[in-house]
């Protein structure tokens, strides 16, 4: 017998653009992936869920600053606090840090400029729902494309997100002024992920580089379980 | 009543555009030796008491206009 499809959602905020190669990119990986309308006060039955890349909002005031508020992140925030798997990319990540539901805030690039290429990033852990299909230390290959993806935390906050192993991803070498090169992190329980760089735009050898997929295939992996846990 | 917030990125944060624009003076010829640039939002806060305007002026701040983590902020009423 097949095993089940598991369902994951893609947010769409008014300016995301990189909802469509989300949900192209999580089919390819044999996930039901569906739209979610950032004015849904409550998510469908879903198993994870995916924040996408762009400009939410026009990114106005801050970026992520305004989409955290809309109907749909609260109950993505409710979906998180009941230990449901939610991974944001990009302009996601940004929400995700205005939330509060990860840590640290992105900021403008040190150079100012928009950065838009393939970049290499080194796997620090491998037991989270979002990394299973690396190996410790493996390098990937992922593009960015950000004007603000500069991650910041103060010393103290830092200290203990290396403490606690919630550094996921770090860039191989300097790409946008991130503290530590810090690429990617999750949350405390280790439910909740963003990245900067774009996953979904690296899941085809065709386009450059397959190694997004791995951390996709990861989240599908994940999102199965809670399916079959739920049959 | 009218309310001004100024946002100002927190001191030993980066401030990239400040530096750039810092750099583009002293390109001009003016001797400056720091800019930091922040953001100034104007209300008009639909309160005639200024204690409890600037309390909720406050909470704006808090919840959205500023990232406690990067940026502070000062309120100024008037009239």
């Amino acid at each position: 017998m097949a095993s089940p499809q598991p369902r994951i959602g893609v947010v769409v905020f008014p300016g995301s653009n990189d909802d469509r190669d989300a949900l192209w990119a999580l089919a390819a990986l044999d996930a039901e992936a569906l739209p979610v309308w950032h004015a849904e006060s409550e998510l469908p039955d879903l198993d994870a869920v995916v924040l996408p890349g762009g400009f939410s909002y026009g990114d106005y005031l801050r970026c992520g600053a305004i989409a955290r508020f809309s109907p749909a992140m609260a109950a993505v925030a409710d979906f998180a606090e009941e230990g449901g798997l939610v991974l944001g990319i990009c302009n996601g990540f940004q929400v995700l840090c205005e939330a509060g539901l990860l840590p640290g805030v992105l900021r403008p690039n040190d150079s100012l400029s928009f950065i838009c290429r393939d970049v290499p990033l080194l796997v620090e852990r491998t037991d989270t729902p979002f990394t299973t299909r690396c190996e410790l230390g493996q390098e990937l290959v992922i593009p960015v494309k950000h004007g603000e993806g500069c991650w910041y935390a103060d010393d103290e906050l830092y200290s203990e997100l290396e403490a606690r192993g919630q550094i996921l991803l770090r860039y191989r070498e300097p790409v946008n002024g991130s503290l530590r090169d810090v690429a990617g992190v999750v949350n405390e329980h280790g439910n909740v992920m963003g990245l900067m760089p774009h996953p979904e735009h690296a899941v085809d050898p065709l386009l450059g580089s397959a190694d997004g997929a791995l951390i996709l295939a990861s989240l599908v992996d994940a999102a199965r379980q809670q399916a079959l846990a739920v049959i | 009543m009218k309310a001004t917030v100024f946002v100002r990125p927190k001191a030993g944060i980066l401030d990239p555009q400040g530096h750039a624009v810092q750099g583009s003076l002293r390109q001009l010829g003016f001797s400056v030796t720091g800019a930091r640039i922040g953001r100034v939002v104007d209300l008009e806060v639909d309160s005639s008491d200024p204690a409890s305007a600037r309390a909720e002026v406050e909470r704006m701040c808090e919840q959205l206009l500023a990232n406690p983590l990067i940026e502070s902020y000062e309120i100024e009423l008037d009239g």
